[in-house]
């Protein structure tokens, strides 16, 4: 016997996660083979590819957003948490202070220091491998301890003056001061072995935000630092993170049930972002249909929905009297609305795809430790 | 502590490094391996991964889930708060397939089709299935808009 097909209504119902007043409900997906008698869900890729759907609606170098359809929140949960936690970037790990005279505690200027987001060729960054760091009790192998293909050097030498040419009444340290305040852009690279073919020009590694402010001094302070980036995970230290945000929502679902008509269109319409709920005018075509509600109302405004993407589900429809039973609040349960903000190391979309690859590199791994198990 | 690295000291390119391959995995260092836990048998299994959490375990779950053959799968994180390195993570995998829904008055002596360790290993090629088609979407997708904005940018 040919397994079951359930009707379009049906799936339409258990595509949507129902927003109630007080309760949310229908949340766990069912489309596992067992859970609807008769019917077929198991795995099958064709089928996959061909309901999957990506529409982009944003694509900055430093931000994207995009839509992934017909996914499992299962799935799109690891996309994201990869995204946050395990692609490898570059941060800066290791401070060495030959000097600090400022009031700013050389671990916390260390902490400031590894915060601080960097850039450089991707190219570079990508040929670049993980540092490891020489055991303590062994001999130390030859792959141990920084090399030119695990860690970037820079340097941090900054000391303050006071300004000759500063006006006699000058307030401002800035003025009245040389380097009163460090930035990031005060850190210089230091091309170290086949860094100088990798990190030319442009891509030479520095600070995303050549204004972010590390400590301030006066004269006569002086810091002179040297600082070792490497490579690392989220999961080790936000730091290393390459998103600021990486988060989705699920598309929310408006469905109007009866007609709203009238000043309740516009209290309704109210009740939402602008934009989400519309006002058109009742066709005569509808009024003259019965049992549509409409009838004897044509030409005055009715509620429609435009544009549910930018609605928060605020729920405040809920709340009016006047609305009972006349709306349905919902979200798509495999619509996924991602917003990916890079911190600049990498552009966000590559970010995307990069988690992508990750978590089928995990599998591949997996898998491969599977066959010791065969054997 | 490694050592400091000054820059006036130019280091000389090492050479043996040129050759060398690059490293296939960017992710995990150290070697890794699947534990079958204690009280499995052939058709019902706990497998243990080390370092991994619900990034991989939800997912893995979610591919299992989708074998018919699969009755069963869940994992748990037993200890949510030991360090990052020694929590471990469990998949259960107990199969038997049910051939009874329809006449589910009739119990049937449950027939194992596949075993756990096929199991796992079906879920692992199905992720990857999975993501070669997200990362050929997403790429259309994305060239697409960037076409469609480039052309829009223009006139």
């Amino acid at each position: 016997m040919a397994p079951l097909v359930a009707s379009q209504e049906e799936l339409q119902r258990r595509r949507i996660i129902d927003i109630n007043a007080e309760t949310v409900t229908n949340i766990p997906s069912t489309d596992f083979p067992g859970h609807w008698p008769g019917e077929s869900h198991g795995w099958a890729l064709d089928q996959f590819k061909e309901n999957f759907k990506v529409d982009y609606h944003r694509n900055d170098p430093h931000e994207a957003s995009f839509s992934l359809i017909g996914l499992d929140a299962a799935v799109a949960n690891a996309f994201r948490r990869i995204l946050m936690a395990e692609i490898p970037t570059l941060a800066i790990e290791y401070v060495f202070v030959h000097n600090n005279t400022s009031v700013i505690q050389d671990e916390v200027l260390a902490q400031r220091l590894g915060l601080i987001p960097l850039k450089g060729s991707v190219d570079g960054i990508n040929w670049m491998r993980w540092y490891r760091k020489p055991a303590e009790d062994e001999e130390a192998s030859e792959d141990d301890g920084p090399s030119d293909f695990n860690t970037v050097v820079m340097h941090l030498v900054v000391e303050c003056t006071k300004n000759a040419n500063a006006h006699p009444d000058e307030e401002d340290p800035r003025k009245l001061y040389n380097h009163a305040h460090v930035y990031a852009k005060d850190i210089s690279f230091a091309p170290v072995g086949r860094q100088d073919q990798y990190f030319v020009g442009d891509g030479a590694i520095q600070p995303v935000n050549p204004d972010i402010l590390i400590a301030k001094m006066r004269p006569g302070q002086k810091i002179d630092m040297e600082l070792h980036c490497i490579k690392g995970i989220g999961a080790d230290h936000a730091k290393f993170s390459p998103v600021a945000t990486a988060s989705y929502r699920l598309m929310p679902d408006i469905n109007i049930l009866r007609p709203i008509i009238g000043d309740d269109a516009k209290k309704f319409a109210k009740c939402f972002p602008k934009g989400v709920i519309a006002l058109e005018p009742v066709t005569s075509a509808e009024a003259s249909s019965k049992g549509s509600g409409y009838e004897g109302h044509a030409g005055e405004q009715k509620a429609v929905v435009r544009d549910a993407f930018n609605d928060t589900v605020s729920r405040e429809c809920l709340r009016h009297e006047e609305f009972q039973g006349k709306v349905k609040l919902g979200r798509i349960r495999d619509h996924f609305i991602f917003n990916v903000e890079s911190t600049g190391q990498f552009e966000s979309d590559t970010l995307f795809l990069e988690s992508v690859k990750v978590l089928k590199l995990k599998c591949a791994r997996w898998k491969r430790g599977l066959n010791d198990l065969m054997a | 502590m490694p050592a400091s690295v000054h820059s006036q000291e130019p280091q000389e390119a090492d050479q043996s490094m040129i050759d060398a391959e690059p490293e296939v995995d960017p992710i995990m260092l150290e070697e890794k391996r699947v534990v079958v836990l204690p009280g499995s048998s052939e058709t019902s299994a706990s497998f243990q991964f080390e370092n991994e959490g619900h990034t991989m375990g939800n997912a893995l779950r979610y591919a299992i889930m989708k074998n018919p053959a699969v009755e069963f799968c869940g994992y748990t994180i037993p200890i949510p708060l030991t360090p990052r390195c020694t929590f471990a993570f469990r998949q259960l995998v107990s199969l038997t397939k049910w051939n009874g829904w329809r006449s589910c008055s009739l119990p049937r002596t449950p027939r194992y089709t596949t075993t756990a360790l096929e199991a796992l290993e079906k879920g692992f090629s199905d992720l990857m299935d999975l993501c070669d088609v997200v990362t050929e979407k997403f790429t259309d997708a994305r060239d697409q808009f960037n076409e469609e904005n480039s052309n829009r940018m223009q006139s």
